[in-house]
């Protein structure tokens, strides 16, 4: 059996097949994706509504139709694909452990590895909310797997603890489905997801979203019966005498997606505390020779274009590794300065040509402010804006040319006139 | 018609039921629950104590050296995980140290081995993230790591492939006396209307074991204390290697911040008297995670999976009851098992057998007895061709289905199908760890609850996370 491919590529979803195509594209043939579920298509697969492919495709397409067009584009080249493996582990040498029901438990070898492992939920457990463990509490990922995969509704009255996408959406996927959705809470003063989904989700429902607000104690003993939800103040913490009680069996939980790193870590690739995903270069080939990452694993997007978009570069330049076996070095360090949770990627290589589009995140909602790229003294890049929100990733495009004029590192940060 | 109804299926009544069935008896468990392990061995600390804690010449003394020596032996041949990792009980103050003095003597007295004070520099170098302010600790060596509910499932899935039967959801609610040609038998109903009757009776029903001794006219107060805890992620399980224990005060042990047999880090336990329940507070959690951070440097709470809470019975005595009934001969009482239960309960379920039992009736071996289980983890540790050779015959082995645990639906299946099966998602959980990992069951209990309606031949909106009243879903959508 051949045990050896030129580029692994970890994860079937959106990452995964916009990195085989473009691997493929630029050169290298002998690809293989490897899926653990036992279609391709990763979370989109369970993502039904529409929205997708508005900036790539200029059409609103569902989840699986977004996913269909990558499924076919892999298919057209004949890309070898395995369905139902999983990785077990991952050797910074890129050898690639894997198990299925028909191959077994075998080791693979690779020239580049490209992970596209996407990310998880954060559950209720890892925000240590008091109260009982009753049936009833979901990730909001779960129940829309429930709903729009398995087709049973997880509930009738629901609570939602965090305002992240795919709580919103399943705001109004709960209540298309007849189940009565009594609050969204969120901790922060500000959602965490897309503008859009607040209003289409929320509000043209009725949906009543409470910022600055959490659960603090879930009741129940066999089956949710009902949450408490207490104001919070500026740390965070419940304010007592704040305390609403709602009746309800079932509480999702969107708050915050963790990218899967756990075969990166074993790997020894370096990760970035913020993202908590691999610190990459602008080809997104990680500190670890030959391997590379896309899509959430890499950095948690707001919409599948731009994972489409990360991934072909992931699978371009995995791809001239192959080819040239050459790995990128002579970094320009990019951080994160004020007003910004983060910058990716963390570094650039001067040697590779082209221009570098940077990916941030800003720390809190901002109105009138100017985002600015420094090096030292020198500013290279200034844009105002009218509004900066933490749920949307901000990108700045730093030309060529800009890189070649300097040699000390880079910051990205956020001058704010008022803070809202 | 059985020799002996155990009453509670904890870790106690599951080895009491095991030892039962190394003899020619008919021997039956009795659980309250839709699943056995649903008390105190489900949720506690999960330590093997070296038994330095206990006043000499108790019981609680006497049951925990001997269970102590005896575990590594059980867990052998019942498969479960279990680790001398050592105990540290550490000293903040000089006050302190002197009660390690105390404690190293009467361990000593108890009959534990390998006891010594080590001074703060060897201390550090044992617990790279001990706490600057940590003066010294008593080390136990023998002090261990076991899982309560791996081990009380395999005893009890040991017991019944021996022949005991065991009957769910039997909530007792009498016990009645009845007299045949052999002597005096008892009848013992439920509250769905079950019934079993047998010659000898244990108590070992927990929480429960005051209520069952006042059905035969005894009078055991056992109280409830809960306990709560916080679950760190095994990717941080290298934060400690030993069991860290607060220098013992007259409110008790304190809380603990220990590596797991599994190989997560756990902080806990509370002590609070005031409630029964197993709901979590912010105030408990709280003060857990204030405990961890006094015991050492920057625990990894980022890496926080779940928290819980766990009751723990206890006696007005302050020691185990282990008692035949005053009214009621026949029948004997297991009740008050508190810390330390767990470690003792392997010499607790020898007692029964051979020193009570025995007087009662004549024991005879029973020459079918195999007291090896295959582990429930067993797959994980072969090596790669053994694992093909096992996907070969049986492919349901090659699929993943707990991606964070590593665990296959060839685990999951044999977990449901055999003794004692799982019939819920926890019951899956407690026996595959499926959903115990990080991402806490949000991407395999979809495909936990499917196999677990294939395999009972119910619906999907059946399914059940632990048992009547705790359904997954609501209804099929539109």
């Amino acid at each position: 059996m051949k045990k050896s491919y030129d580029i692994i590529i970890i994860g079937g979803g959106p990452a995964g097949l916009a990195a085989a195509v473009s691997a493929y594209d630029n050169g290298v043939k002998d690809v293989l994706v490897i899926e653990r579920d036992v279609r391709l298509g990763g979370i989109l697969n369970q993502c039904i509504h529409n929205g997708f492919g508005l900036t790539r495709f200029k059409e609103s397409l569902s989840g699986p139709e977004y996913a269909a067009r990558f499924i076919e584009e892999v298919r057209a080249r004949n890309i070898e694909v395995w369905t139902g493996t999983t990785v077990l582990s991952l050797t910074k040498d890129k050898q690639v452990t894997v198990i299925d029901p028909v191959h077994g438990m075998l080791v693979l070898q690779a020239k580049a590895v490209i992970l596209a492992m996407g990310c998880r939920e954060r559950s209720r457990g890892a925000l240590n909310v008091a109260g009982s463990r009753p049936a009833g509490i979901y990730s909001a990922g779960t129940a829309q797997k429930y709903v729009n995969i398995k087709g049973f509704l997880p509930g009738k009255r629901v609570v939602i603890l965090g305002s992240g996408d795919i709580g919103l959406i399943m705001a109004r996927r709960m209540t298309l489905e007849g189940a009565k959705v009594l609050a969204v809470c969120e901790i922060m003063p500000y959602s965490s997801g897309l503008k859009r989904n607040i209003a289409q989700c929320l509000d043209d429902f009725d949906i009543p979203l409470y910022l600055n607000h959490t659960i603090t104690k879930i009741e129940g003993e066999k089956r949710v019966t009902g949450v408490v939800v207490s104001k919070v103040d500026e740390n965070r913490q419940p304010i007592a005498g704040t305390e609403m009680h709602f009746d309800c069996d079932t509480v999702l939980f969107s708050v915050g997606l963790i990218p899967e790193n756990e075969l990166t870590k074993e790997a020894e690739v370096p990760l970035s505390p913020k993202t908590r995903g691999a610190v990459v270069y602008q080809n997104r080939e990680t500190l670890v020779d030959g391997i590379f990452a896309c899509g959430n694993v890499l950095q948690v997007h707001d919409l599948v274009d731009f994972v489409s978009e990360e991934a072909e570069v992931a699978g371009r330049y995995a791809s001239k590794y192959v080819l040239e076996g050459k790995s990128s070095a002579c970094a320009i360090d990019v951080s994160a300065g004020e007003n910004v949770s983060y910058a990716l990627p963390q570094k650039i290589d001067k040697n590779i040509s082209g221009n570098v589009k940077l990916f941030f995140r800003v720390t809190n909602t901002f109105r009138n402010c100017t985002i600015k790229v420094t090096s030292g003294d020198r500013v290279l890049l200034s844009r105002k804006k009218q509004i900066c929100v933490p749920g949307e990733m901000e990108t700045l495009l730093l030309a060529e040319q800009k890189l070649q004029e300097i040699d000390g590192n880079i910051v990205v940060s956020l001058e704010n006139e008022v803070n809202v | 018609m059985f020799d002996v109804i155990v009453i509670g299926g904890g870790v106690v009544g599951g080895l009491i039921l095991r030892e039962l069935t190394e003899y020619r008896l008919s021997v039956c468990l009795l659980e309250k629950e839709s699943d056995v392990c649903m008390g105190a061995s489900k949720a506690n600390s999960g330590i093997v104590h070296a038994g330095y804690d206990a006043m000499p010449g108790s019981l609680k003394a006497k049951f925990n050296v001997l269970g102590s020596e005896m575990m590594e032996g059980v867990t052998a041949e019942l498969g479960v995980k279990y680790r001398r990792n050592g105990a540290l009980v550490v000293a903040f103050s000089q006050e302190e140290i002197a009660t390690l003095q105390t404690l190293k003597k009467r361990g000593e007295e108890n009959g534990v081995k390998g006891l010594e004070i080590v001074q703060q520099e060897e201390l550090r170098t044992m617990e790279k993230n001990i706490s600057d302010t940590a003066l010294a600790a008593l080390y136990a060596p023998t002090s261990g790591v076991v899982c309560p509910y791996e081990l009380s499932i395999a005893a009890i899935g040991n017991a019944m492939d021996n022949g005991a039967a065991l009957y769910n959801d039997f909530d007792v609610t009498s016990i009645a006396r009845k007299a045949d040609e052999k002597g005096e038998t008892y009848v013992v109903c439920s509250k769905n209307g079950q019934e079993v009757e047998g010659r000898y009776i244990v108590n070992c029903a927990g929480l429960n074991s005051g209520a069952i001794a006042a059905l035969v006219g005894d009078d055991l107060c056992v109280g409830a204390r809960k306990g709560e805890y916080v679950l760190l992620d095994r990717e941080s399980g290298d934060f400690v290697s030993h069991t860290l224990f607060f220098t013992p005060t007259k409110l008790g042990k304190g809380i603990l911040v220990t590596q797991t047999a599994d190989g997560n880090i756990l902080l806990g336990p509370t002590a609070d008297e005031r409630t029964a329940d197993t709901q979590t507070t912010a105030q408990g959690l709280a003060f857990v995670i204030e405990k961890a951070k006094k015991m050492t440097k920057n625990p990894p709470l980022y890496n926080t999976i779940t928290s819980f809470a766990g009751i723990r019975a206890y006696s007005d005595r302050h020691d185990f009851v282990l008692e035949e009934s005053k009214t009621a001969q026949g029948v004997f009482h297991c009740a008050g098992i508190e810390s330390p239960g767990l470690t003792a309960s392997p010499a607790i379920a020898k007692y029964v057998v051979e020193t009570w039992l025995s007087q009662k009736m004549p024991l005879v071996k029973n020459k079918k007895f195999n007291g090896t289980r295959k582990p429930d983890y067993f797959f994980k540790n072969l090596t790669l061709e053994e694992k093909n050779a096992i996907i070969k015959t049986d492919p349901s082995y090659g699929k993943i289905v707990c991606r964070c645990e590593q665990i296959t639906e060839g685990e999951i299946l044999r977990a449901i199908r055999e003794n004692p099966p799982a019939r819920d998602i926890d019951g899956v959980k407690r026996r595959t760890r499926s959903g115990m990992g990080r991402c806490q069951g949000g991407f395999c209990q979809p495909y936990v609850a499917e196999l677990l309606a294939k395999e009972q031949g119910i619906e999907l909106f059946e399914v059940t996370k632990n048992g009547k009243g705790s359904s997954l879903l609501t209804g099929v959508t539109k």
